[in-house]
């Protein structure tokens, strides 16, 4: 049984080879003098990033440069991919803060579910993607590394302005 | 002056520096020509193409190079190891082997002699060109045989197919040049052009199909049926790794820098300098030298720059297409072409008319009168066959009956079989 083929039936008389050659030619043409290229050069420049960006955490300190965390547990409770590691710890005052707070960066996902529960608006996800490792230790951000991140975070979407204008 | 080859040993060092230095500005060449190749496709794409390794990207043949090298051989197990390993070799010697004849430039004038700036003026010239464009089917063909795989096979299978008949039409495309000048050898053709008109004008149509012919040759879109990446993964290389497959690759691209040659020495006047007898006439000079070999190198360029416009313009002919041009446009339009040609140069002889303006008109109108004709009566659905091979109602009723009666009759044969049985 053969195979049929859709084809187009156009009359004879509008199909060409040549024609329809040389006005690709000049198509091309076109584009290849033309000035303007699309790529973006990516070292030397970058593509901004969306505000609800949500790339990995921060977390945020108070002025003395504690982590503004007090170890309520709300995060590693939330988070569906269970990649957050907290240990809370209490001192003398009845404060509340982190013994051992770890985010596995590799078994995120990326959901923003932490920084969303915060009470404290400790935990961020950042407006960042550089992440480059060369171990897979290297994406267990402990404490001190999640504080000591600058990169801007990620706005929460408003459902007041959905768009986010 | 005297020509070099009348003193031995100047002729026999001579030769040693010409193949030394054209065998490495050729390879130099070629390594360009694959950034360049790279560069044309990204900017017909509003790309930028390679910039990162060297100025503007200048050194990324030298790192590609590095990479082929240091890349594992991986060679089919149940493949011919022998003519595995042979088969690149022969593609790539036989891409650079026709490099030799062709005239770049005006004589050199050196102190022993004048010096011809090709390697050999072979006087078979343009024949051994085609002799050696013949043989690099060999390469592919036997790759893609000793490689063990479908793909590959059906890649050689294909490539021979199309080199064979291709070069049909450009062996026939080329004989209007050989009448025309009278004169196989490379340089001849040159001289010829120079002092009666370049044969772009006076030869149009062996021009066009020489072109078609030699893309066909060469393997380059749209005719690279052998490789078709979308059909048979890359066709008769897909088993060569590392620095084999590059030798396919600098041998695609020699090819392609043959071609150019080819094409700007025998239709646009080779090392010619347009509107000026002055580089043909006198004495040589290394002037004369310099001047003439940027001509060439213009023409050449505009041909590779031709090459890759149409690669990253024009899809791929289906292989039923591809015979249909070569076999049922190409031959008979060469072969019509041969006998115009000829008739015409009789006529002209008979009426007292030489070499010159005359006959480049004379020529010129008939060529502009076959083009005519071509793409605008062949240019309607006819020039490259249909998108299928759609039948006729006509013929459709006529295939099914045939075929009908051709069943019940192996029913039949069944049938007493049977009865015997």
């Amino acid at each position: 049984m053969a195979i049929t083929v859709k084809v187009l039936n156009r009359p004879v008389e509008e199909v060409s080879y040549v024609r329809a050659t040389l006005s690709g030619l000049a198509n091309t043409f076109r584009h290849l003098v033309d000035p303007h290229k699309v790529t973006t050069q990516y070292p030397e420049e970058t593509e901004a990033l969306s505000k609800r960006w949500r790339g990995t955490h921060r977390m945020l300190t108070t002025e003395d440069g504690k982590a503004k965390c007090v170890g309520c547990g709300l995060c590693p409770t939330v988070c569906p991919a269970n990649c957050i590691k907290l240990v809370p710890g209490e001192d003398e005052q009845g404060n509340r803060f982190p013994l051992v707070f770890e985010i596995d960066e590799f078994r995120c996902i990326f959901c923003g579910y932490c920084q969303e529960v915060c009470p404290e608006e400790a935990i961020h996800l950042g407006r960042h993607y550089e992440n480059a490792e060369f171990t897979r230790d290297g994406f267990v951000y402990d404490l001190e590394r999640l504080t000591a991140q600058t990169h801007p975070v990620c706005e929460l979407w408003d459902p007041a302005d959905p768009a986010g204008e | 002056m005297t020509p070099i080859a009348e003193n031995p040993t100047a002729f026999a060092i001579a030769s040693a520096i010409k193949v030394l230095v054209f065998f490495g500005v050729y390879l130099v060449t070629v390594a360009l020509l694959t950034l360049a190749e790279r560069k044309v496709s990204a900017w017909i794409q509003d790309r930028h193409g390679p910039n990162r390794a060297g100025l503007g990207g200048l050194l990324q043949p030298v790192a590609d190079g590095l990479k082929n090298f240091m890349k594992e051989e991986v060679s089919p197990a149940a493949g011919n190891h022998i003519i595995f390993t042979l088969a690149p070799a022969i593609s790539f010697c036989t891409a650079m082997v026709s490099w030799a004849v062709i005239p770049f430039a005006a004589p050199f004038p050196t102190p022993w002699g004048v010096v011809d700036v090709s390697i050999a003026n072979l006087p078979v010239g343009f024949v051994f060109t085609l002799a050696i464009a013949s043989l690099g089917v060999y390469g592919i063909t036997l790759a893609g045989w000793s490689s063990n795989n479908k793909y590959s096979l059906l890649g050689g299978l294909r490539s021979s197919a199309q080199m064979i008949s291709y070069e049909i039409s450009m062996g026939l495309s080329i004989i209007p040049v050989l009448l025309l000048t009278g004169n196989v050898t490379m340089d001849g053709i040159v001289k010829d052009q120079a002092l009666g008109g370049w044969n772009i004008l006076n030869l149009s149509v062996a021009f066009l199909t020489f072109m078609i012919s030699a893309f066909a040759e060469t393997n380059r879109l749209p005719f690279d049926l052998p490789e078709a990446e979308s059909e048979l993964v890359a066709g008769y290389h897909t088993e060569y790794s590392s620095m084999k497959f590059s030798m396919f690759f600098i041998a695609e691209f020699a090819n392609m820098l043959t071609a150019s040659g080819m094409m700007a020495t025998l239709f646009l006047g080779g090392w010619d300098i347009p509107f000026t007898t002055w580089d043909n006439t006198g004495d040589p000079s290394v002037l004369k030298t310099v001047l003439t070999l940027l001509s060439f190198v213009f023409k050449a360029g505009f041909f590779l720059f031709f090459y890759m416009w149409i690669r990253w313009t024009l899809p791929r002919f289906r292989y039923d297409q591809l015979m249909s041009l070569g076999w049922r446009f190409l031959l008979p339009l060469s072969l019509g072409y041969i006998v115009l040609v000829a008739s015409v140069m009789l006529a002209l002889q008979s009426a007292g008319i030489g070499r010159g303006v005359v006959q480049t008109g004379v020529l010129f109108g008939i060529n502009v009168a076959v083009l005519v004709a071509v793409f605008v009566f062949f240019d309607r659905g006819r020039l490259v066959g249909e998108t299928t091979g759609r039948l006729s109602a006509g013929e459709l009723r006529h295939v099914r009956l045939r075929d009908r009666a051709a069943e019940s009759r192996l029913a039949r044969a069944h049938a007493e079989q049977g009865k015997e049985d």
